[in-house]
């Protein structure tokens, strides 16, 4: 047994039951199922380079928060924006002013009230081996966010989700979210995954996004927690007929911070472009898993993520690409490439292609290298500090990532919201 | 202002530098002439701190101070520049940035105030009319899908806008057009004054016809044998290096 598991099964019986009978039966079988699984290790070929053993010893408490701890507003983007502190949704920092179209509600408040159909995306199954994480969420989340967009609406402000905590290194917190755009409605939504101060807990997070026909939605999570948090995240999208999602993901910190990425398109003509940048620094681990799935034809998928990894740090990739059967008229294109930026770090790559579909274009690769050095020579020959070059270099590196999501007043508005290493003037890059 | 004497230096434990020496005062431009294999490259490297260029023997002095052990970027700050031979292609850095960033590190490193993004645009302009580039280049990546001809003038677009103190030309004739060398020579030309001097290496005479040297070493097996004036690059397209170099027996 793990100490981890035993003591979020204990958590489990501190949480307030749920009123409806089926999502008690959820939680109860989703508990089950993590606990007869137990905890992953490295031998499972989906877990293989991520460092959890320290984890299955250590148990975490739910409500675990520093004394005392209060939110930093300077951290927060303007409204429209939604806040959750150390896991919990706070209505008095959350401003939507009246948007046109976008309803949005936590899930403690749907939770406590009469409609249970909304609650169904809770008893979503998962097999054995996505659990014990996304059953530990089915299982333990009572806090998360359910955002409708309407039919046809256009919500031209980004919305902020913002996830900002301060709690305490033994706490742990459960969100399930659900994000709706409807039929050719459009969003840009900006999640925002900030430790203030030190904060050593974990969190582990299940979004459930579905884009309608014609919908669109372009998505950036911007994960810069600090060197101590645990993430386990999970963000499964399903798109129909001609729909668009747009999707930038940049994680800079974290110990661990794993995230899963199921892309399924599911009708015909959807359209998903994903750009990622993983930057590891210190001893932190980015590991992200990207699976798309093609189930209708015509569809088409770019995926372009870049990994950097410095000091003692880890990135893990593993793109996954499977086209199905009948998804014939498939485009499908992943490009992976890392670079070492010290002889310590440690990167792994696993492109993986899968095709079981007729006139199907796909192309995968991925690279591991260093910072080309007679680049580095010739910007230092004219007078950049060694450093200045390393950086200069590795962001034009990464800005491949974002070509054709963000436009120049998309990245003014992501500005003050990215990490540090990223920060540049955004006329330095092409 | 650049004094080498005696200099050895070494890549990966290959000696290539031989006991070179040379003396270079200000206002004077030097031509550095030698067949393949001679140590003109890496002379230019060597002298711009290129990592794994070892100096193993010898002193260089630029005004006075030895620089030997200083950073590429140090020695760009001092005053030194390398026009590359083979000009990086920087994909996904805009020129412009590269080169105001270029410039402000060095103005920073000297303890000179750095130049705001309108005064540098000023700047520009005033060097672009001089050169007659096309603007178009500032917009670009560096060197980034540059034909052979652009890249070289880019080189000495960064020479006049960096205005160096020595400036050490490698090979700069190589891959151009009769037009396009003319272009880069007019470039360096109109940049020779009393208080900057020039290295030119060069394998073929043709350059000097455009950027006339005051003195011509011919360099062979990693040190000076026969230095001249003009006339030497001259005796050296006639007769080939062989001869020049027997003589110097």
């Amino acid at each position: 047994m793990s100490a981890f598991l035993d003591s979020q099964a204990a958590q489990q019986g501190q949480l307030k039951p749920s009123a409806f009978p089926s999502v008690q039966s959820w939680r109860e079988q989703a508990m089950a199922q993590a606990l007869r699984v137990g905890f992953p290790h490295n031998k499972l070929e989906r877990w293989k380079y991520a460092p959890l053993r320290p984890l299955a010893g250590k148990p975490f408490h739910a409500g675990a928060t520093e004394a005392g701890s209060a939110i930093d507003t300077a951290l927060l983007p303007p409204a429209p924006r939604i806040v959750f502190f150390n896991g919990r949704f706070s209505a008095e920092h959350t401003q939507l002013n009246d948007l046109h179209g976008l309803q949005v509600q936590s899930l403690a408040e749907v939770l406590a009230g009469d409609d249970e159909r909304r609650l169904n995306f809770l008893g979503r199954q998962f097999s054995d081996a996505e659990a014990p994480f996304a059953s530990l969420n089915t299982a333990l989340a009572d806090q998360g966010i359910l955002i409708d967009v309407a039919e046809h609406a256009v919500i031209e402000t980004p919305l902020h989700l913002v996830f900002i905590s301060q709690g305490a290194p033994d706490g742990s917190r459960y969100l399930r979210h659900k994000i709706d755009c409807r039929t050719g409605s459009q969003l840009t939504l900006i999640e925002h995954h900030i430790s203030q101060d030190v904060d050593a807990g974990l969190c582990n997070q299940l979004m459930h996004i579905h884009l309608g026909l014609h919908a669109r939605l372009k998505h950036i999570r911007i994960q810069r927690l600090t060197a101590a948090c645990l993430g386990f995240s999970r963000s499964d999208a399903v798109l129909s007929s001609h729909a668009s999602y747009q999707r930038m993901d940049i994680e800079t910190g974290g110990h661990l911070s794993r995230h899963e990425l199921n892309l399924s398109l599911q009708g015909e003509r959807a359209h998903v472009q994903s750009g990622g940048v993983l930057w590891a620094t210190g001893s932190s681990s980015l590991d992200t898993r990207l699976s798309v799935r093609h189930q209708a034809p015509n569809a088409d998928c770019k995926l372009t993520w870049r990994g950097l990894a410095d000091d003692k740090a880890r990135v893990n990739f593993y793109g996954g690409i499977l086209i199905e059967q009948g998804a014939d008229g498939a485009d499908a294109a992943l490009s992976n490439k890392n670079l070492l930026l010290s002889q310590q770090a440690q990167i792994n790559t696993q492109p993986a292609l899968e095709i079981y579909a007729d006139e199907v274009k796909a192309a995968h690769g991925a690279t591991v290298g260093q910072l080309d050095t007679a680049a580095l020579f010739y910007l230092r020959s004219r007078g950049l500090p060694k450093a200045q070059a390393e950086k200069l270099l590795s962001q034009a590196f990464y800005a491949e990532a974002f070509e054709g999501i963000a436009d120049a007043a998309l990245l003014e508005t992501l500005h003050p919201y990215l990490p540090a290493i990223l920060h540049r003037e955004q006329e330095g890059l092409t | 202002m650049l004094e080498i004497k005696n200099l050895h230096a070494s890549v990966n434990g290959k000696e290539i530098l031989k006991g070179f020496t040379l003396s270079l005062e200000a206002g004077k431009v030097h031509a550095i002439m030698g067949p393949n294999g001679a140590g003109k490259s890496t002379l230019g490297y060597v002298l711009s701190g290129r990592e794994g260029y070892e100096v193993t023997g010898g002193e260089i002095l630029f005004n006075g101070q030895d620089i030997a052990g200083l950073a590429p970027e140090e020695r760009a700050a001092l005053g030194m520049f390398l026009a590359f031979q083979y000009p990086v292609e920087i994909p996904g850095v805009n020129n412009t940035y590269f080169l105001r960033t270029a410039l402000n590190a060095q103005r920073k490193a000297r303890g000179e105030a750095e130049l705001d993004s309108m005064a540098f645009l000023k700047l520009v302009r005033q060097k672009l009319s001089v050169l007659d580039l096309k603007d178009e280049l500032l917009h670009r990546a560096v060197n980034s899908g540059f034909s052979g001809g652009e890249k070289k003038r880019n080189e000495i677009f960064q020479l006049a806008l960096l205005e160096p103190k020595l400036a050490i030309l490698d090979e700069t004739d190589s891959g151009l057009d009769i037009d396009a060398l003319k272009a880069v020579a007019a470039g360096v030309n109109h940049m020779r004054s009393p208080e900057r001097a020039f290295l030119v290496i060069t394998h073929y005479q043709r350059l000097l016809d455009y950027i006339t040297p005051d003195v011509v070493h011919v360099m062979v097996q990693g040190r000076i044998i026969a230095s001249g004036g003009p006339e030497l690059a001259l005796q050296l397209e006639r007769e080939g290096y062989a001869s020049i170099a027997e003589a110097a027996h």
